[in-house]
């Protein structure tokens, strides 16, 4: 009895206990870990094709001829063949096929062949894609053996990263997998042990309130980080994610991925003290993660919103966290470089935890 | 043992719940080593009592001495030499036996070999469960294995035996004076006399916030028995208690 009493060994002891009961309760197996999964296995696979235009060529349609072989070379082109004129004309109506090319030699001796395109308003964006293809085709091909009078248009390309859709969708999805976990496992678990008395319980030890509630962050920390180890490298391996700096980025991701999960518990803290019953915490903390889960870039870019929605976007936490997670990982920033995004993170951390001290109850 | 070492002292504790007294200004000791009865009906304030010299609770006035700490300066202190066992408490969630027992050792900051602890309460073969699916009586034990963890000077037990079946009460009884008998002092609440009169060495009976009697079982039944009071049935040598019991047995039960 003559030994002081040890608060970290309290502390780990909690948190070890919290990281087992983690690890069995399936809901929040699957909240960090299988939610943020499927979604880039869907993105991942979706986003390799990139844009595709359907063209269908008409039946009776001359097929040894330069346009055809051409347009087959393009990759923006998908070239369909052998449709009836039935299926086709209900094909450009509904707009599966974007647009249908008729090419015919032409009777008269110049120019060689007739091409007629049939575009159609159910497909208007494709279409012109295919116009613009089709302008810069027929140049080329006519003006194959001129010497241009004006100017001579010289075209090269700079090898760059490629950016695939992973590189998007992996950071929002780590963003929502922390979103998720912090908000939502916080909140269920101060509640839970509040209302089945653990935490009572755990007073008639000696153990302090600050061990207890570090004991629980670092078990979600731990947790939340594992995930994130395991997403970033499902998404290295198996869908080429960009870490420019290696492991370096990793490191500097899961930085960001604590700040911004301290600040998220800071939510789900709110949302255990505010929550009446088992019930009233689900939509209670969806009112917190939805509006982020669609409006802070998780799966589009925040320049894609409308004008009157942005600023709301940008008040958001995830926004920040996402932001700085997508610079960190294909931009190759350091953590000095995304300041701006951690200082409204702490930020907000600082007005969430002013709120908890506030609702949180202990009994 | 000297009998008249006050280990738990209280005075004049009261608890006032909004417009509500729960205990009206109660004192009294408990001294080492002895089973300690606190009786009453439901809402007597047996529990708020109980969970005051426990420090979980705040009380309105008094003063209370717990093996010469104050609760209201020394709360850690005597935390560290009782060991609790609540009326209705739970354990960590998805955790088995001897995980919560490590968890419970952290806390209380001691080391303990989690088998020794729960083979003191019979529940070796069990180790492996998670609380959830422990029976009643089970589940009792395992509480009391709990507070046992930092060897403490004194334990509480707040409605150990309520809703058990005979063999485990009577199972539960064992440990408890086994409990004594290494040196430690039990404080009890109950509503089954026959159990305080087997268990306690000396019961209070609180109602209404007040103690209403305090003495030990025999005096108390001595007393009423001087006063004229009689039976109005015969007592017979046996009871029907005491019929289940020799019909089915006293061995503790695969699931009690």
């Amino acid at each position: 009895m003559s030994k002081p009493y040890n608060n970290t060994k309290a502390t780990l002891a909690l948190a070890k206990a919290s990281f087992r009961s983690i690890m069995r309760s399936p809901s929040a197996v699957v909240f960090t870990l299988a939610f943020p999964l499927i979604f880039i296995l869907v993105f991942g696979f979706l986003g390799r094709g990139g844009v595709k235009v359907d063209l269908a060529i008409a039946p009776g349609s001359d097929l040894q001829n330069p346009i055809v072989k051409a347009l087959e070379q393009i990759s923006v082109v998908h070239i369909i063949k052998d449709k009836d004129p039935a299926e086709l004309k209900t094909g450009l109506e509904k707009g599966n096929i974007d647009a249908v090319i008729n090419v015919q030699k032409n009777i008269q001796d110049a120019p060689a062949y007739l091409a007629n395109v049939q575009y159609t308003s159910a497909s208007i964006d494709k279409g012109t894609i295919l116009k613009s293809v089709l302008n810069n085709l027929m140049y080329t091909l006519n003006s194959k053996d001129i010497k241009p009078s004006i100017a001579q248009l010289n075209e090269s390309t700079v090898q760059g990263r490629v950016y695939r859709t992973i590189d998007f969708i992996l950071p929002g999805q780590l963003g929502f997998s922390l979103l998720s976990t912090g908000v939502f496992g916080t909140a269920f678990v101060f509640f839970s042990l509040r209302q089945t008395l653990v935490i009572k319980r755990f007073f008639a030890t000696p153990v302090s309130r600050a061990s207890i509630v570090f004991g629980e962050g670092i078990a979600r920390i731990g947790f939340a980080l594992c995930g994130a180890v395991f997403i970033i490298l499902i998404g290295h391996f198996f869908f080429h994610f960009t870490l420019i700096h290696g492991i370096i980025t990793v490191l500097n991701m899961l930085l960001l991925a604590i700040i911004g999960l301290i600040v998220f518990m800071g939510f789900g803290f709110v949302v255990s003290g505010i929550a009446k019953s088992e019930s009233t915490i689900p939509p209670i903390s969806n009112i917190i993660t939805l509006p982020q889960f669609l409006l802070s870039g998780t799966f589009f870019s925040i320049d894609a919103f409308p004008s009157w929605l942005q600023p709301i976007s940008r008040a958001l936490p995830l926004t920040y966290l996402n932001d700085a997670m997508r610079k960190v990982a294909f931009e190759g920033a350091g953590l000095w470089d995304v300041k701006h995004q951690i200082l409204i993170m702490i930020i907000w951390g600082i007005g969430v935890y002013a709120v908890a001290v506030k609702v949180f109850k202990w009994e | 043992m000297d009998k008249t070492n006050a280990i738990i002292s209280v005075k004049e504790l009261v608890k006032k719940y909004d417009d509500f007294t729960a205990v009206k200004g109660i004192s009294f000791e408990v001294y080492e080593n002895e089973i300690f009865g606190l009786l009453g009906p439901n809402g007597a304030g047996k529990t708020t009592t109980l969970e005051i010299i426990e420090t979980l609770r705040e009380k309105t006035s008094g003063e209370i001495i717990v093996d010469g700490y104050s609760v209201d300066k020394d709360a850690n202190k005597i935390k560290r030499i009782i060991g609790v066992q609540l009326q209705a408490a739970g354990y960590y969630p998805n955790l088995n036996l001897v995980e919560l027992m490590e968890l419970f050792s952290g806390l209380y900051g001691v080391d303990i070999k989690p088998m020794e602890m729960l083979e003191k309460v019979n529940l070796q073969d069990k180790a492996r469960a998670k609380y959830k699916a422990l029976s009643g009586g089970q589940k009792q034990r395992f509480s009391i294995a709990t507070t046992l963890i930092n060897s403490p000077k004194i334990i509480f037990l707040d409605e150990p035996t309520t809703g058990l079946d005979p063999q485990a009460r009577r199972n539960l009884w064992d440990l408890i004076i086994d409990i004594r008998n290494n040196g430690t002092t039990v404080v009890i609440t109950t509503h089954y006399m026959d159990e305080a009169e087997q268990l306690c060495d000396r019961v209070a009976f609180v109602e209404r916030g007040e103690i209403i009697a305090l003495d030990t079982p025999d005096n108390l039944i001595d007393n009423l028995i001087n006063s004229g009071f009689e039976r109005t049935k015969e007592v017979k040598k046996a009871n029907l208690e005491d019929v289940f019991i020799n019909l089915t047995g006293k061995e503790w039960r695969e699931d009690n």
